[in-house]
């Protein structure tokens, strides 16, 4: 696994385009003909400079920026002051899960939108004061399987490795005489046939 | 609104890490017209601004050819990222399954990733082959250095007949115990027929 994978350089990797679908709220600062179809509210052929619409980032970035914008992207409600001042209190405490499930990767993508910079050390302090639970909570698997809810996709990122990598150091530890093993997919690939044949008897 | 098709398709394989969900022909063909369109729209629009900058008084179509602009830019790459991640996935498989795939896994295939896998698939055995001097070196197996030249396996599925290099003939049974050379036996460990017993 390499994190790398979901930043903006790689243009084919899925998170990114999964983050990039996110919606951000935006207002229409000039005329723009024959696009009316975007806004479901009205059914005028144009949209009208001040319409106030939610638009996905991939469409919002490319045309908010140039010599003449045609939008003003607003900072989503998750990074705004209310919310920023919940995370600067405790960030632990928080499910990152509801604030957006993208937390950071679209952090990255609207930072530039608040010229004071705080949403940027905001999502640096988030991560911070959260990855000594995030590492607490790889090294000690407990019972509780709802641990993952909390976390937003980067943070499952981590966390599915980790655990992956404190397994295979149990195991190694163990007995260093590791079995010779079945691919992962052909593993895979068994469970799901088995799920197959039991739907079969059940018709 | 546009992108959504596409973005369908990038959603269906991120629902399926690590297998290949059936090709869908039906939304790439889709995406693909939807890209048609727009840059027809947007080749219409860009005439009628030119003539509006002659008269200086008609609509400026300039804003909305750039938000359809953005469109096909977005589509486009979720087709290529669909197509790429796919393909990914099937290189994967070459290592894991070998050189035959599960017949399920083929009926998901379109017909041009049916080829790439085959070219793929001669390909790697041709450099497997060309390693070392005496008949090539397997790179699909497991890298861990053995401790012992024979190893006990116990058998998962009703394989059948299975011959060895020295051509006796094992049959190979559910639940059947056999203790085999290790060469022998770590590519059907590695399809899942065997299960490697360590004591």
């Amino acid at each position: 696994m390499s994190l790398s994978q979901s930043y903006k350089p790689n243009y084919f990797s899925i998170e990114d385009i999964l983050v990039t679908q996110e919606r951000v709220p935006c207002k229409f600062l000039i005329n723009v003909p024959k696009l009316g179809k975007l806004n479901p509210a009205t059914e005028d052929l144009d949209i009208k400079p001040g319409t106030i619409l939610e638009l996905p980032m991939w469409l919002a970035e490319p045309i908010s920026s140039g010599r003449q914008p045609l939008i003003s992207i607003d900072l989503p409600r998750s990074y705004k002051e209310t919310h920023r001042e919940i995370l600067k209190a405790d960030a632990v405490a928080v499910d990152l899960h509801k604030f957006g499930i993208n937390f950071y990767e679209l952090g990255l993508y609207v930072k530039h939108l608040d010229p004071t910079g705080e949403v940027l050390k905001v999502l640096l302090h988030t991560f911070q004061s959260r990855f000594r639970l995030l590492m607490d909570l790889t090294e000690n698997v407990g019972s509780d399987p709802t641990v993952q809810n909390r976390l937003d996709m980067l943070e499952r990122m981590l966390f599915k490795s980790g655990h992956a990598a404190r397994m295979r150091l149990d195991t190694w530890l163990r007995k260093s005489d590791l079995p010779m093993e079945a691919a992962a997919m052909v593993v895979n690939h068994k469970k799901r046939k088995r799920i197959d044949l039991e739907d079969l008897f059940k018709k | 609104m546009f992108g959504d098709s596409a973005y369908t398709l990038i959603k269906e394989l991120d629902r399926n890490p690590g297998t290949l969900p059936p090709y869908n022909n039906e939304l790439v063909g889709e995406v693909k017209k939807e890209i048609c369109h727009l840059v027809q729209q947007n080749h219409a629009d860009s005439m009628a601004n030119d003539e509006s900058i002659l008269g200086e008084n008609g609509t400026n179509y300039f804003p909305t050819i750039r938000a359809r602009h953005a469109g096909v830019q977005r589509n486009l790459r979720c087709l290529l990222a669909y197509h790429y991640n796919r393909v990914k996935c099937l290189r994967t498989m070459r290592w894991e399954f070998g050189s035959i795939l599960p017949p399920d896994i083929k009926a998901n295939l379109s017909s041009i990733e049916t080829n790439w896998f085959s070219k793929y698939s001669s390909m790697l055995a041709k450099y497997m082959r060309s390693i070392s001097e005496d008949g090539g070196l397997n790179l699909t197996v497991d890298l861990n250095p053995p401790k012992a030249l024979y190893i006990e396996v116990k058998c998962l599925v009703d394989y059948g007949q299975y011959e060895l290099s020295d051509g006796s003939v094992l049959l190979l049974k559910e639940n059947s115990r056999h203790f085999l050379p290790r060469n022998e036996c770590e590519d059907l460990i590695r399809q899942g027929v065997f299960q490697h017993i360590v004591t």
